[in-house]
């Protein structure tokens, strides 16, 4: 397995093309939570021309939505939530400048055709890791949606945040080369 | 007759959705340990070496292993003779479900409408729940918290007879190769066959509530099982997708009946963390069975 690369946000496009599938990645930064309701009201504010209520330039989502932090807690478990659902989305905001994603499971032609096109990583975490997940997050506050409950965007700093680049700019595919390796045809 | 109160209905309730959520079962560790041994892939030994430590940090620090701890799907057995008092079963149920999952610091994960007002309903009632009538005196509950990653992934397929093994095999084989790496691999598969096209979708989702790795009773069930979790794993998905050796932990099937033209199959997946509590209330006080 590879060595950790230690990436610090935000996440340029220089920096990203350093990026190969594969590659075991630690984030610190700031990064934003944005599952399936988050993104609609995104998309709809982009469709309509309105500024969405965070920058997406070189910014990270992370499709995720905590349960409550305890007393004494920035957050509860925090582990992916799956990606595929956000995949009629994602393009829009990747031509907005996204450069990163963080979820679980595969991802559309069109997300991988628009990430190769514009720029971006797609990053998969261990979906049901949540507890794990939740110690490299050192601060959270809804940012935008509050009345969404747990799917309302949160700016989360984290530190060494764990996780792999399964599929990276240049499309270059784990889900389908590591299915390809393991898969036994009789 | 024998009593049981609905507080202490709503009591039991509340504390199985929070242990449910950060209490893995045993069982399912262990499934989850072998498969660990197994795997050979190196992504996939990644995902399960995580897997397991998270399931500890959960137990030990007493927090939710998965941040999607699901609707409360609630199976209740009720004994025939056994009267409930102090209000409705439902209402007890639901209060259970609003106190563990506020008390225990869960997701509420429940909206109030599906289509046209996905508001969350702040408590995540109402639950689901399924009321059988039994032969006895006792009270049996069982919770599985359903998280949606996995639940996404199921499919339902009305069959011909003429289709028969085969074409059972060739329709979960396939549901799994669909479902892929999104409903968090390695799962359990819950699969229903017969009854009608309701029967069978209910039957997947209680052939999950089954203690995990426990065989069919009946040989030639429990025969299939073991051939379909035989070329499941065969689809190299593997843990999380990355591929690997391991894509289901368990394959679990429920049959009944059916009508002379029909053979409905129905596969429920169950991620990982496939969580569940039960307890037995004799009306003076219970046993918990994990």
């Amino acid at each position: 397995m590879s060595n950790v690369k230690s990436i610090t946000l935000p996440l340029t496009k220089e920096k990203l093309k350093d990026l190969k599938c594969g590659d075991r990645v630690s984030l610190s930064g700031v990064i934003y939570t944005a599952r399936d309701a988050a993104h609609k009201n995104i998309v709809t504010d982009l469709v309509e021309g309105n500024e969405p209520p965070i920058s997406l330039e070189n910014q990270i989502v992370y499709y995720a939505g905590p349960t409550p932090p305890k007393p004494g807690k920035v957050i509860g478990s925090c582990g992916p939530t799956t990606s595929s659902r956000m995949d009629s989305y994602s393009p829009r905001l990747i031509e907005k400048g996204l450069t990163g994603m963080i979820g679980k499971g595969p991802r559309s032609k069109e997300v991988i055709d628009a990430m190769v096109e514009h720029s971006a990583v797609y990053f998969a975490a261990i979906g049901g890791a949540a507890a794990l997940i939740a110690d490299s997050v050192k601060s959270a506050e809804v940012v935008a949606y509050d009345d969404l409950g747990p799917e309302a965007i949160r700016k989360l700093e984290v530190e060494d945040y764990p996780c792999i680049v399964a599929i990276d700019s240049e499309g270059n595919n784990l889900y389908e080369l590591g299915v390809e390796q393991y898969k036994v045809v009789d | 007759m024998k009593q049981v109160t609905t507080e202490k209905i709503t009591e039991a309730v509340r504390e199985l959705c929070i242990d449910a959520a950060n209490d893995l079962p045993h069982e399912v560790e262990g499934l989850i340990q072998q498969a660990a041994k197994e795997e050979e892939s190196e992504f996939g030994k990644y995902s399960l070496e995580k897997i397991e430590k998270n399931i500890k940090v959960a137990r030990d620090e007493n927090v939710p292993m998965c941040q999607d701890t699901g609707v409360a799907v609630v199976f209740v057995e009720v004994g025939q003779d056994v009267h409930i008092v102090g209000g409705a079963l439902t209402d007890a149920i639901n209060e259970g479900v609003r106190q563990g999952y506020t008390d225990g610091y869960l997701r509420k994960s429940v909206v109030k409408d599906p289509v046209f007002e996905r508001v969350n309903t702040g408590d995540n009632t109402p639950a689901l729940i399924h009321t059988d009538i039994v032969p006895g005196d006792n009270v049996k509950i069982q919770i599985l918290p359903k998280g949606a990653g996995s639940e996404n992934m199921g499919f339902l397929k009305m069959l011909k007879p003429a289709d028969g093994l085969e074409g059972i095999k060739g329709f979960v084989v396939d549901s799994l190769a669909k479902a892929g790496g999104n409903p968090c691999p390695p799962v359990i598969v819950g699969v229903g066959i017969g009854g009608t096209m309701d029967k069978s979708a209910f039957l997947s989702k209680k052939a999950l509530s089954r203690t995990a790795g426990e065989p069919h009773p009946d040989p030639r069930y429990r025969q299939l099982e073991e051939e379909l979790l035989e070329e499941i794993n065969k689809l190299g998905i593997g843990p999380q997708g990355f591929g690997g050796k391991v894509t289901a932990l368990a394959v679990h099937i429920e049959a009944y009946p059916t009508h002379i033209a029909t053979l409905p199959v129905s596969v429920n997946l169950n991620c990982h963390a496939a969580r569940h509590k039960e307890i037995t209330l004799t009306g003076e006080g219970g046993t918990i069975n994990v």
